[in-house]
């Protein structure tokens, strides 16, 4: 049987396994659709957090793809309806939330003893805990206890903790291929595509496009095989069933690890993490350092937000724990890897630490009306939509990130119109547009110490400077009435210099109007009888 | 320094602690402000376990998310038991724990093999993937959710066995019905070290087109047995 | 009751329409409107687009401006801007704040405090949703994600539009769905934006309503701007505009898209 599943590493031929760090741009996500790209075009990045572009020119290549549009506007929308129709129907759902929102908190506060409490714990029943400063640390632990069991292959269970590192890559450069299986990670892997959506990474594919990824990689799937999406979930059944009953080291990631039990959880829906964290004899578990929970109890907020939140459902079909190793019952061989790569430095930010809240539902990319027209693949990291941008940069910072002139995740917080649907939804209440507004100060002030000249500060500078002032802004006011020559007889403007042909590209300008509201109304208070309102500095 | 000793003195830094030097990016952070958790949602439902409101509850969540309910007694259990594997094929091959309540299984259909697994004398996943169903009883159920928790006991088995076969009969008792998630959870905290599935329905995927499909990996039939209580 | 109003300053500028409307309806409701001359800009733009050192002179201004509210000199403040509201309630004490300046910050809360947008002033101040208006034309809401999603004006709006006699009101499909104006997002990310406002004209133009309202200036100049540029049809007016009209003083549908008035209009500014 040949299939691309031995190939993972096929899509970064010029890789050079340190994935995750450096701060080396990308090769960018790719223009039109070259010949190795049978299924349109998909992005080659070096680095999981940073793919090249910048999001602006990303997003114009994006919004080009009209079918992307389309699959992305249909699955949001069935996802978002389901989603209000559960979480509807929980009569205390914001207690949850602050209850959500304040165990994290909790845990930030404490993380140094709930790791070592965790440690403890899983130690103490039969797991060996393993720390990784990074990226290249965490898939050198792997690598080495893969190859520690013979195992050329191993299976995954969809994990964003291992797509952030690029664990696949580097298990690949090691010659063991890394199998996905859950149904949406496998269509990526098949496509030699990048995912863009933290929950279901294919969903910027339609069913017509999954069937014809499956006849062309997935070597064993039948040639009569239809677009029907149950059709297709039973062709990755057969294809993955084989590997789950051979397997010998599974690697996972993690939804939850409870600190006073040493317990970790999975919440999946297919059944394929069930597979890969009991069948085979060894499992490894790359989790970030911040998905600790305090108590075995906490577990019961996050089960009732999480399912809601993500796939909509009142619970995911299967959600599995495990404490360390248990004799006769799942694999003989438990290894945690404990990853930092970054997020102490998002810890180390008062504002930004809350996006370590995350629980990975997925909720605010479903509801963007920025993602819902961009998809994923815009944002250049493997954490896109409003989580993305507030935690890529942030990931990154010790390589750029929020701060680097001219580091593509620089503009990521940008990449928002704050409109807070997103933290409306979030389930741990995470304050995406808050956040998002205090990198873009960062990002300026950052840019302070540089010479040459920003258009926009000086332009921000020369606003100040008008807008502190009501005689100032006054005069301004009168300026721009004569300039109400620009509008044509329609008193609009349709064609404009830079900046502002940016706006008129798509839209009209209103012309000024022959009078500013404070003009007139002075002309209508000027009886001195009119109050306090007859001059400026009467207000002062 | 060690990676462990590294990663916890980049914590300590992130949250201000002196002495830890900085994070990786060179920032050294503050303190958070202690933390009360606010808990004021549910910690249990209005209705008594096992009472008719959670039961109905439960069939409805079970049936709507695609899983077969089949209410039963003491008495009807092994008949239906028997059905449900009949109607499967003949010479049904059906693995058990080795802690399964016998009488379950009084009824099955002559040329039925009963495979008996336990962490002493376990399955091999290549003979589970031979056996066409599994009976399984389970700890705790939750009916706002429509969810089944097995924990590894022996009524219960490896998780293996619950995973691996097409077809799973879950006998749940009526006294095991909560309606809310923290009260399944408080129970199972009793025990946190065993290893817990729990089983909301079919296997199912929603990746394609955000569109559910039941059945994926995991066993594609669910038929839970709802046996009453006394 | 003794009003202040901040008209904003895009509003000030470049639609005078909206303020102007805002102060007739209040005086038509039997109160008093007074217009700080001081006033310019709470500091939004400058907030939003990362430039908190820019922005705090602005913010000063704001409160400093209108801090006499907070000693009684006016009952309340209206801003008639979801947007600006918004700013001013969660935004301009955390910038004086980063600022180390704690005793602005006070301030800017206490002004916070007793400042509302305008559907949040008439209905839970004044107490009122018949406004005693009259618009005879189709029109359709436009929700602004600031006024539903920072303030939670809920159905205010909506309840004040409906009491409004012989108005035609249609359900804007998507409603709650962001047009794509994000401030300096318009042009920052200038084809995103442009693909979120396509969206929004088009559900706009499926309604076939006259008249797009909203509670911000800066959404409908947005919108509005697509609407001009597709030659829709289509007038943009705020929802003061729309509220302040009746059958003895009808606001009149402007001949393009956005209001116009000229200089001494006697006919609106009669009392």
């Amino acid at each position: 049987m040949s299939t691309f599943l031995g190939l993972p590493g096929l899509r970064r031929s010029t890789g050079t396994g340190s994935t995750a760090t450096g701060a080396g741009a990308g090769t960018g996500t790719a223009g039109g659709a070259v010949a190795d790209e049978p299924f349109g075009p998909v992005p080659h990045p070096q680095e999981p957090l940073r793919w090249g572009d910048a999001f602006p020119a990303a997003a114009k290549q994006t919004l080009a793809n009209d079918q992307l549009r389309r699959n992305l506007g249909h699955a949001t929308q069935v996802i978002r309806t389901k989603r209000a129709a559960v979480v509807g129907e929980v009569p205390d759902w914001e207690a949850l939330r602050d209850a959500g929102s304040g165990v994290k908190e909790q845990v930030m506060a404490h993380l140094p003893e709930l790791l070592e409490q965790l440690e403890r714990n899983v130690t103490a029943r039969g797991g060996v805990v393993h720390w990784a400063r990074d990226a290249a640390e965490a898939n050198r632990i792997v690598a080495d206890i893969a190859k520690a069991k013979g195992a050329d292959e191993v299976v995954k269970v969809k994990s964003m903790a291992t797509q952030e590192i690029g664990l696949n890559e580097a298990l690949a450069e090691e010659g063991i291929a890394a199998v996905e299986t859950d149904l949406a990670e496998l269509i990526v892997q098949l496509a030699d595509d990048m995912p863009s959506h933290i929950l279901v990474p294919a969903i910027h594919r339609n069913r017509t496009e999954i069937r014809d990824i499956f006849l062309a990689r997935m070597g064993d799937a039948p040639p009569d095989l239809s677009d029907v999406p149950r059709e297709l979930a039973m062709a990755a059944r057969a294809h993955l069933r084989r590997k789950f009953l051979s397997a010998k080291v599974a690697v996972s990631g993690a939804n939850f690890a409870v600190a006073d039990t040493g317990t970790l959880a999975v919440v999946e829906s297919e059944g394929n993490g069930r597979m890969c964290l009991t069948l085979p004899e060894t499992l490894v578990t790359v989790m970030g350092i911040e998905k600790l929970v305090p108590t075995f109890d906490d577990l019961e907020v996050f089960l009732q937000l999480l399912p809601r939140s993500s796939t909509g459902e009142r619970m995911n079909p299967y959600t599995s724990m495990w404490t360390g190793v248990t004799p006769g019952d799942g694999p003989a061989e438990f290894h945690l890897v404990l990853l930092d790569n970054g997020r102490t430095d998002v810890l180390a930010d008062e504002v930004g630490r809350s996006a370590l809240h995350c629980i990975r539902c997925s909720a605010c990319l479903n509801v963007c009306p920025v993602y819902e027209r961009v998809g994923g693949h815009a944002y250049g990291s493997v954490y896109p939509g409003p989580i993305g941008a507030i935690l890529t940069p942030q990931l990154t910072a010790s390589s750029g990130g929020v701060s680097g002139h001219g580091d593509p995740n620089a503009s990521l917080p940008y990449a928002s119109t704050l409109c807070g649907a997103c933290y409306e939804v979030c389930p741990v209440k995470i304050d995406i547009p808050s956040i998002l507004v205090d990198l873009r100060a960062r990002e300026v002030d950052a840019d302070r110490s540089r010479s040459g000249i920003d258009p926009w500060a000086a332009a921000m500078k020369a606003a100040s400077w008008v807008m502190a002032d009501g005689d100032r802004f006054a005069l301004a006011g009168r300026a721009a009435t004569l300039g109400r020559g620009l509008g044509g007889r329609d008193h609009a403007i349709s064609v404009a210099p830079p900046p502002a042909s940016a706006w008129t590209r798509s839209r009209d300008l209103p012309a000024p109007p022959a009078q500013t509201f404070r003009q007139w109304w002075r002309d209508e208070h000027t009886d001195p009888a009119a109050g306090p309102a007859a001059t400026p500095k009467e207000q002062r | 320094m060690s990676a462990r000793d590294d990663v916890l003195n980049r914590v300590r830094a992130a949250l201000g602690q002196p002495g830890a030097g900085t994070t990786p990016a060179g920032k050294v952070g503050t303190a958070p402000a202690a933390v009360e958790v606010p808990r004021a949602y549910r910690p249990a439902g209005e209705h008594a376990p096992g009472s008719p409101e959670v039961l109905e509850q439960l069939v409805d969540r079970l049936v709507d998310y695609k899983a077969h309910v089949h209410e039963v007694s003491a008495d009807t259990l092994p008949a239906t038991v028997a059905a449900l594997l009949g109607e499967l094929t003949d010479g049904v091959r059906v693995v058990v724990p080795s802690g399964l309540d016998d009488a379950w299984l009084a009824a099955l259909p002559a040329g039925a093999e009963v495979v008996r697994d336990s962490r002493e004398q376990p399955q091999t996943a290549a003979q589970l993937d031979a056996v066409d169903a599994v009976v399984t009883a389970a700890r705790v159920a939750i009916s706002e959710t429509g969810t089944i928790v097995l924990d590894g006991e022996p009524d219960q088995g490896r998780r293996a066995i619950s995973l691996v076969p097409d077809v799973h009969l879950c006998v749940v008792r009526a006294d095991q019905v909560t309606q809310t998630v923290p009260e399944a959870v408080r129970l199972l905290g009793g025990h946190p070290e065993r290893p817990l599935t729990w089983i909301s329905g079919p296997s199912a995927t929603s990746d394609i087109e955000l569109d559910r499909v039941e059945g994926v990996h995991g066993p594609r039939t669910l038929h839970v047995l709802l046996l009453a209580s006394g | 009751m003794r009003i202040a109003l901040a008209a904003t300053c895009l509003a000030d500028t470049l639609f005078p329409g909206a303020p102007r409307a805002t102060a007739r309806l209040l005086e038509r409701l039997g109160h008093e409107v007074v217009f700080p001359a001081g006033q310019a800009c709470c500091g939004q733009m400058h907030v939003n687009t990362g430039y908190f050192r820019e922005a705090v002179p602005v913010i000063r201004n704001h409160v400093e401006t209108f801090a006499p509210v907070a000693d009684g000199e006016w009952d309340a403040v209206v801003l008639p801007s979801g947007s600006c509201t918004g700013s001013v309630r969660h935004q301009q004490a955390m910038v004086c704040r980063r600022a180390g300046l704690d005793e602005l910050a006070a301030t800017a809360e206490a002004v916070s405090d007793k400042t509302y947008e305008l559907s949040e002033l008439l209905v839970d101040v004044l107490g009122v949703t018949d406004v005693g208006a009259w618009f005879g034309h189709r029109v359709t809401y436009h929700p602004t994600c600031h006024s539903l999603r920072m303030l939670h004006v809920g159905d205010k709006p909506l309840r004040l539009l409906q009491a409004v006699e012989d108005i035609d009101l249609v359900e804007l499909p998507e409603a709650e769905s962001c047009c794509g104006f994000g401030g300096t997002f318009a042009l920052k990310n200038a084809d995103t934006s442009a693909a979120m406002l396509a969206d929004k004209t088009a559900h706009v133009r499926e309604t076939g309503a006259t008249v797009l309202t909203a509670g911000d200036m800066s959404c409908l100049m947005h919108i509005g701007g697509g609407l001009s540029r597709q030659s829709a049809g289509v007038r943009a007016l705020h929802l003061a505009e729309v509220l302040a009209s009746t059958r003895e003083e009808p606001t009149p549908l402007p001949a393009t898209t956005f209001t116009r008035p000229e200089r001494h209009d006697r006919t609106e500014a009669a009392r």
